[in-house]
C-alpha cells in the first residue's frame, strides 16, 4: 500500500503549495490524479517518490513508515518507487547514451553485471531500436526520450510507479505506445501505479480509479 | 559570417601563438644546451642584433635565452598552480553544493574569509613562510586563486541537483557520493576547464608581481618577474630591451591563453555556437 495520509508540502515552509492532501494507492491499483496547473500535483507525486520532504503528514509504503527523503531514505524504499518525469530533456542526464540512461539504476545499485542484458531486455519493450541505444538525448526525438526515461523507471522492477504528466508533451501515438509499456509491465509484476496529468480522458482510460484536485483542493481520501 | 572568421582567425592566431610559445619552452634549453646564467661583462648592456635578437642584460647574458628559461619557469608556475586552485576549488564547490546545510554554509564562510584579505597580501604571507623557490610561489598563488573556482562549480551544483534528471538518479538508488561524482561532476567539468585555462595567465602575472617584489623566485634565476626586476635600472639609464621583451612575453602568453579560454566559451555556450554555426 501507498499511503499519503494528510500531507502538506511546499518550497516554503510557510508558504506550502498544498495542505493536508491524503491519497492511497493499493497494490496492483492504478490511480489517476487529475488537476490544473500550479495547483501541486507534481509535488504530491515527489513527496509520494522520496524525493521531496513534506512539511506535515506521513508516506506509508508497503507498512513502512517513511521519515527519511532523498539520500537519506533507504535504497530499498526509493527504489520500490520508479519515477517517470514530464520533461524528458531534463529528465536525462545529457551526457549518457541512451543504454546508459536506462542501465543507471542497476550500477549506481551494484549490479553492473546485469546491466547489458536488463537493457537488451527492456529496450524492445519500451519500443526502443538497438541503434538508438547508442545515442545521447540530443540525437534522440522527446519521444523516444521518454521511452528511455520509462525504462529506467522499469530497470529496478518497482513495485510502485509513478508517472508525473509522462505523456504531456508526446503525440498520440508515443502516449498510447507508453501507456501500453507501463500496463504490461504492471500486469506481468502487479505494480501501483500513480499517474498525473491533466488530460482526463486520458487518465479514465487508463486508470482503475481517478482522484480529482479540484478548485486547488487537494484530494482527502480516507480507506 | 563575419562573427565566425573573427572566431575563427582569434583560435587559429591564440593556437599558433600557444604552440609557438609551448615549443620554444620545451624545445629551446634541452637544444641549445646554452647556459642562460653565464656572465660576459665585455657584453654587457649590447642592443638587440642578430647575435643576441633580444639584446643582452647588465650581466652581459643573452636575453633571448633568459626570456625563454624564465618564461618557461612563469608558465611552470601558471600551469601548477592553476591545476592545484581548480582542482582544489572544484572540490570545495562540488562538497558545498552537494552536500548543502552546514558544510555548504562552513564551506563558504571559509571562502569568503580567505577573500576578505586581498590575495596578493596573502600570497605575501605564504612566500615568506618558505624558503624561496618555484613550490612556495606554486602555493601562495594556488592558495589565494581556489576561492573563484569554488563559486563556479557550488553556483553550478546548486543548480543542477535540483534537476529532474538528478531525482531520477536519487530514485534510483545513487548514493549522493555517486549522483555527484557521475552526474554533478562531469557537468560542471567544462566550466572549472575554462575557469583553470583563464587562471594560467593570471598566475603568472602573480609570479611575476612576487618575483619583482623580490618574494618569488631566487634572484638569479631566470623568470620573468626577475627579469622585469633586474631591467629597472638600466631602464632609467634608457637601456629599452631588458624590460621591454620579459614585458612582451608576459603579455603575449596572457593575450594568446584568453584568446583560446573565449574560443572554449564560445563553443561551450550552444546558443553562440549556432550563432557561429559551428
Amino acid at each position: 500500500m501507498l499511503e499519503l495520509d494528510t500531507v502538506t508540502a511546499g518550497y516554503e515552509r510557510r508558504a506550502p503549495v498544498f495542505r493536508g492532501a491524503s491519497l492511497t494507492v493499493a497494490p496492483g491499483e492504478s490511480v489517476g490524479l487529475l488537476g490544473p496547473s500550479g495547483c501541486g500535483k507534481s509535488t504530491l507525486a515527489r513527496v509520494a517518490a522520496l524525493l521531496h520532504r513534506p512539511d506535515a503528514g506521513r508516506l506509508v509504503l508497503d507498512g513502512t513508515e517513511v521519515r527519511a527523503w532523498r539520500h537519506r531514505a533507504p535504497r530499498e524504499l526509493r527504489t520500490a518507487v520508479g519515477v517517470v518525469f514530464q520533461q524528458p530533456r531534463t529528465a536525462a542526464d545529457p551526457r549518457l547514451t541512451l543504454a546508459e540512461i536506462i542501465a543507471e539504476p542497476l550500477r549506481a545499485t551494484g549490479r553492473r553485471a546485469e546491466a547489458d542484458s536488463r537493457v537488451a531486455e527492456l529496450a524492445p519493450a519500451v519500443g526502443l531500436t538497438a541503434d538508438l541505444l547508442t545515442r545521447r538525448p540530443h540525437e534522440v526525438s522527446d519521444g523516444q526520450l521518454q521511452r528511455a526515461c520509462l525504462a529506467r523507471a522499469l530497470t529496478l522492477s518497482p513495485r510502485w510507479l509513478i508517472c508525473d504528466e509522462m505523456t504531456a508533451m508526446l503525440d498520440a501515438s508515443t502516449t498510447a505506445a507508453l501507456v501500453a509499456a507501463v500496463e504490461t509491465y504492471r500486469a506481468e509484476t502487479g505494480a501501483g501505479l500513480l499517474a498525473v496529468g491533466h488530460d482526463r480522458v486520458l487518465l479514465n482510460r487508463w486508470c482503475d480509479r481517478t482522484v480529482e484536485w479540484k478548485d486547488c483542493l487537494p484530494p482527502k481520501e480516507t480507506r | 559570417m563575419a562573427d565566425r572568421r573573427t572566431h575563427r582567425l582569434r583560435l587559429w592566431t591564440s593556437a599558433v601563438t600557444v604552440g609557438v610559445i609551448l615549443l620554444a619552452v620545451l624545445l629551446v634549453p634541452p637544444l641549445v644546451q646554452l647556459d642562460e646564467q653565464a656572465v660576459d661583462l665585455s657584453r654587457k648592456l649590447l642592443p638587440p642584433s642578430w647575435d643576441h635578437p633580444f639584446g643582452t642584460d647588465d650581466l652581459g647574458r643573452d636575453l633571448l635565452l633568459r626570456c625563454v628559461y624564465g618564461l618557461r619557469i612563469s608558465l611552470l608556475v601558471g600551469l601548477v598552480a592553476a591545476l592545484v586552485a581548480t582542482v582544489v576549488g572544484t572540490a570545495v564547490g562540488a562538497a558545498a553544493g552537494a552536500l548543502g546545510g552546514w558544510t555548504d554554509r562552513c564551506l563558504m564562510r571559509l571562502v569568503d574569509a580567505f577573500s576578505s584579505v586581498p590575495h596578493l597580501l596573502l600570497g605575501i604571507f605564504v612566500v615568506a613562510l618558505f624558503r624561496p623557490g618555484v613550490w612556495p610561489v606554486i602555493a601562495s598563488v594556488a592558495v589565494t586563486h581556489w576561492l573563484s573556482t569554488a563559486r563556479i562549480v557550488r553556483s553550478e551544483v546548486l543548480s543542477l541537483r535540483t534537476r529532474p534528471f538528478v531525482d531520477a538518479a536519487v530514485s534510483g538508488g545513487a548514493s549522493r557520493w555517486r549522483v555527484t561524482v557521475r552526474h554533478l561532476l562531469p557537468a560542471v567539468l567544462p566550466q572549472a576547464g575554462l575557469a583553470a585555462v583563464l587562471m594560467i595567465p593570471h598566475a603568472m602575472w602573480h609570479e611575476s608581481a612576487l618575483s619583482f617584489l623580490g618574494l618569488g623566485l631566487p634572484s638569479h634565476q631566470a623568470s620573468l618577474g626577475n627579469l622585469v626586476q633586474n631591467a629597472r635600472s638600466s631602464l632609467l639609464a634608457g637601456d629599452w630591451w631588458p624590460t621591454l621583451f620579459p614585458g612582451l612575453l608576459l603579455i603575449v602568453p596572457t593575450l594568446a591563453i584568453a584568446g583560446l579560454a573565449g574560443v572554449w566559451r564560445d563553443r561551450l555556450n550552444p546558443r553562440r555556437r549556432s550563432e557561429l554555426m559551428l
